[in-house]
C-alpha cells in the first residue's frame, strides 16, 4: 500500500490549487482570511486567556503559595467532659509544640498583629503592625526589595526593634526617600528600618494587603504588648500532597493540649490556599476553554467558508472527476486532493492568522500598561500549548472542510459525468 | 496479473446484457438483452443512431457503469458485484479510454496527462516518465510533451489521449466517436493510428456514427433500440 498521496499527486494539487485561485481569486481570497481572523482570534483569545491564568497564578503567589492559616475558634461539640462553645485561644508555645510533633511541617511562624500609630516626625500612620518569625517572609513572598532584608533569627534572638515595611506604607512615611538605615516610631518606641518589601499582587488577604502592614520579629511584639496572644500561625507544608496530613495532624496535636475533638473543624480554623490555588486554577483553565470554544466558532464558520468554496470546485470539476475515474482512480485518489486543496486554504489563513496575532501580541506588549486591572488580567501570552491546540482545530476544521466535499466527489457517476451535454 | 495484453480467447464476454434507467415515473429500457464476444486483436465499430443505446453499453463494457442483468466476463474476470475500487483497478489495468472531447485535464501538460493512468496505477517516477515518453513518442508527439492541452492542436490532444489510453497497456482501447470533434484531415491521422495499433495487436472497440470511419474496422456492430441488429466482418 502506497502513501495516500504521491509526491506528484502532491504536485499537481499544488497546481490545481493555483489554477483554482487564478480562477476563484476573491472567492479563495476570502475564505483565507475568513480562516485567518477565525485563526486570529482563537489564538488571541487563548492568550488572553493564558496571560489571566498567569496572572492569576501571581496574585496566588502574592499570598503564598501552598501555605496554610491557622487561627483559633471555638469547640461545637463536647468533648472529654468539656461543653461545647469553648473559645480556643492560642498561646506562644503552640508553634514550637506544632514544629516538634508534626514531620510534615515544613515551616511555621506566629503572627501577633495589633493596629497602632507608625510614624515619622509628624507623619504618622495608622497600620496593622505584626510581629512574627523569619519564616513568615518567605512564605507569605513578603520579598525584599534591593538593599534590604527581611526580619532574621538574630533579631528574634535579641529582641532587636527593626521593621520590615510594606511597599505602601513605606511610601506614606517617606515618600521618594529610602527608608532603610533611617528609623520609625512604633507604639513611642523607635524601630530601625531593615527592608521593604517588594511590591506585588496579592488577591488572598486576611488582615488587609500585606503593602500596608509593617511587619516587626515576635519576640519584640511580645515584649511591647505582654498580654498578646499569637492571632493565628501560617504553616508551610513539606510538599503539596502532605498537606492533608499535616491539617489533620494540627487537629489532632491540638485537640489534645486544648481538648476538643480532632473531628471538631470549628474548633481551629485552617484556610489551606492550596484549596484557593486549585479553585484558581480551574477558574482560569475554565475561562480558557471558554474563550478557546468562542475562538474555534469563528474559526468553524471560517471553516463553513472552506467546504463551501471546495463544494463548488467540486461541482465545476464534475467531468474532470469523471475522466479520473475512467482512467483508473481509486476512491481515495479522487478524495485526496479535494482534501489536500482545503487543508492547504486553512493552513495559509492558519498562518496568516498566527502571524497577525504574534504581531498584535508584540504591540500590546510593548504598550505601557499600568493600572490594577491590568496586574489582575495580564496581558495575552502565546505558548506551545496554544500553538498544538490551534493546529489541532485548524487541521481538524481543514480535513472536515475537505473531507465532506470530497465524499461527493468520490460518489460521482463517472457514467453521468461523461456523458455529452 | 499480467500487464500485457491478453490476446488468447475472447477478451470479452457479454450474455443477456440489460439496463434499465428510471427517469421519474419512467422506465427507460437502454439495452434489452445483449450477447457480444469480442476477441483479441478485434477491431469493432458499434454504429446506431443517438438513443439507440450505443453510449450505454459503451459504459458496462468500459465498467464505468453496471448492467441490471446479464452476465460481463472481461479478460476472464466477471465483472457483477465488484466493489468501486476494484472496478477502477479493472479500468486502470484493462480499458484505455479515449473520448470524443478528448477530456485531457487542462492544468497539465501532455506527459503529465499520459502519465496519469500510471499514476493511478502506482507506478514509480521515473517508470512513469518513461512509459509516458515513450508512448507520446509513438503518437509521434515527441516535441509536444511539456505542452499544456490549450497549446495543441485538436489532432494532437486527440493524440495525447490515445497515448494516455495506451500507457498502461490496456487489453481494449475504447474509443468514443474520437473523430467526433476533429476537422477531417486530423480525423483521417486519428483512423490511420487506430489501424496502426490494431496492426500492431491491440484490440479496439470504438462507437462512431460515421459509417466511412466504421468501414474501416474489421468488424461492425449495429445497435438500435438496445439490441444488437447487424453484426458482420467489413469488407476491408
Amino acid at each position: 500500500m502506497s502513501a495516500v498521496l504521491s509526491k506528484a499527486e502532491v504536485a499537481m494539487v499544488w497546481r490545481l490549487f493555483r489554477a483554482d485561485a487564478a480562477h476563484n481569486r476573491k472567492r479563495i481570497a476570502l475564505t483565507v482570511l475568513a480562516i485567518a481572523w477565525g485563526t486570529l482570534s482563537i489564538v488571541m483569545l487563548l492568550s488572553f486567556g493564558e496571560g489571566m491564568k498567569r496572572a492569576f497564578h501571581r496574585t496566588v503567589r502574592g499570598m503564598g503559595e501552598g501555605i496554610g492559616v491557622l487561627w483559633p475558634g471555638a469547640t461545637t461539640r463536647a468533648w472529654a467532659g468539656l461543653n461545647s462553645g469553648r473559645p480556643i485561644q492560642f498561646t506562644d508555645e503552640d508553634m514550637d509544640l506544632l514544629k516538634a510533633r508534626i514531620p510534615e511541617l515544613a515551616a511555621i511562624s506566629r503572627e501577633y498583629s495589633r493596629r497602632v500609630p507608625v510614624s515619622l516626625g509628624a507623619k504618622s500612620v495608622n497600620a496593622r503592625v505584626r510581629g512574627v518569625d523569619p519564616s513568615f517572609g518567605p512564605m507569605r513572598n513578603l520579598i525584599p526589595s534591593a538593599g534590604g532584608r527581611f526580619i532574621d533569627e538574630a533579631d528574634l534572638a535579641e529582641k532587636r526593634r527593626v521593621v520590615f515595611l510594606g511597599d505602601e506604607l513605606a511610601k506614606d512615611l517617606f515618600g521618594a526617600a529610602d527608608p532603610i538605615g533611617r528609623t520609625v516610631q512604633i507604639n513611642q518606641s523607635t524601630f530601625l528600618v531593615v527592608g521593604v518589601m517588594q511590591a506585588k499582587v496579592m488577591m488572598g488577604m486576611y488582615s488587609g494587603p500585606d503593602k500596608g502592614q509593617a511587619t516587626i520579629p515576635a519576640p519584640t511584639f511580645k515584649s511591647m504588648y505582654t498580654d498578646a496572644r499569637p492571632g493565628n500561625m501560617v504553616y508551610a507544608p513539606v510538599s503539596m500532597e502532605a498537606g492533608d496530613q499535616a491539617k489533620s495532624e494540627i487537629y489532632r496535636v491540638l485537640g489534645k493540649k486544648y481538648r476538643f475533638d480532632p473531628e471538631d473543624r470549628r474548633a481551629l480554623g485552617i484556610w489551606d490556599t492550596r484549596e484557593n490555588q486549585r479553585i484558581t486554577e480551574n477558574i482560569a483553565l475554565g475561562i480558557q476553554v471558554f474563550l478557546g470554544i468562542i475562538g474555534a466558532l469563528t474559526l468553524f464558520v471560517g471553516g463553513m467558508g472552506v467546504a463551501n468554496i471546495m463544494y463548488a470546485v467540486v461541482k465545476e470539476r464534475t467531468r474532470e472527476i469523471g475522466v479520473k475515474m475512467a482512467l483508473g482512480a481509486k476512491v481515495r485518489q479522487v478524495m485526496a486532493p479535494f482534501v489536500m486543496e482545503a487543508l492547504m486554504m486553512t493552513v495559509m489563513g492558519g498562518v496568516l492568522g498566527t502571524a497577525v496575532s504574534l504581531g498584535l501580541m508584540a504591540v500590546i506588549a510593548a504598550l505601557p500598561l499600568k493600572g490594577e486591572a491590568f496586574e489582575f488580567l495580564g496581558r495575552p501570552t502565546f505558548s506551545p500549548a496554544i500553538a498544538l491546540s490551534t493546529s489541532v482545530v485548524l487541521g481538524t476544521i481543514g480535513m472536515l472542510a475537505g473531507y465532506f466535499p470530497a465524499r461527493r466527489a468520490a460518489g460521482v457517476n463517472p457514467a453521468v459525468s461523461l456523458r455529452y451535454e | 496479473m499480467s500487464e500485457e495484453p491478453n490476446t488468447a480467447g475472447p477478451m470479452i464476454l457479454m450474455r443477456g446484457i440489460r439496463k434499465s434507467y428510471s427517469t421519474g415515473r419512467v422506465e427507460v429500457e437502454a439495452l434489452r438483452g445483449i450477447d457480444l464476444d469480442i476477441g483479441g486483436n478485434d477491431y469493432v465499430a458499434v454504429v446506431g443512431p443517438s438513443g439507440s443505446g450505443k453510449s450505454t453499453l459503451m459504459n458496462i463494457v468500459g465498467c464505468l457503469d453496471t448492467p441490471t442483468s446479464g452476465e460481463y466476463v472481461l479478460s476472464g474476470e466477471k465483472v457483477a458485484g465488484l466493489d468501486r475500487n476494484r472496478l477502477a483497478e479493472i479500468r486502470n489495468r484493462h480499458i484505455g479510454f479515449v473520448f470524443q472531447n478528448f477530456n485531457l485535464l487542462p492544468y497539465a501538460s501532455a506527459l503529465e496527462n499520459v502519465e496519469l493512468p500510471l499514476l493511478f496505477a502506482g507506478a514509480g517516477a521515473r517508470e512513469r516518465k518513461e512509459r509516458a515518453e515513450e508512448m507520446l513518442r509513438r503518437v509521434d508527439l515527441a516535441d509536444r510533451m511539456d505542452h499544456k492541452p490549450t497549446e495543441l492542436s485538436g489532432g494532437q490532444m486527440q493524440r495525447v489521449a490515445i497515448a494516455r489510453a495506451l500507457v498502461n497497456r490496456p487489453a481494449i482501447i475504447l474509443a468514443d466517436e474520437p473523430t467526433g470533434n476533429l476537422d477531417s484531415a486530423s480525423g483521417q491521422g486519428i483512423v490511420g493510428l487506430f489501424r496502426a495499433l490494431h496492426a500492431a495487436g491491440q484490440t479496439i472497440v470504438m462507437i462512431t456514427h460515421d459509417q466511412a470511419i466504421a468501414r474501416l474496422a474489421s468488424r461492425i456492430v449495429q445497435i438500435r433500440d438496445g439490441q444488437i441488429v447487424e453484426d458482420r466482418q467489413a469488407a476491408a
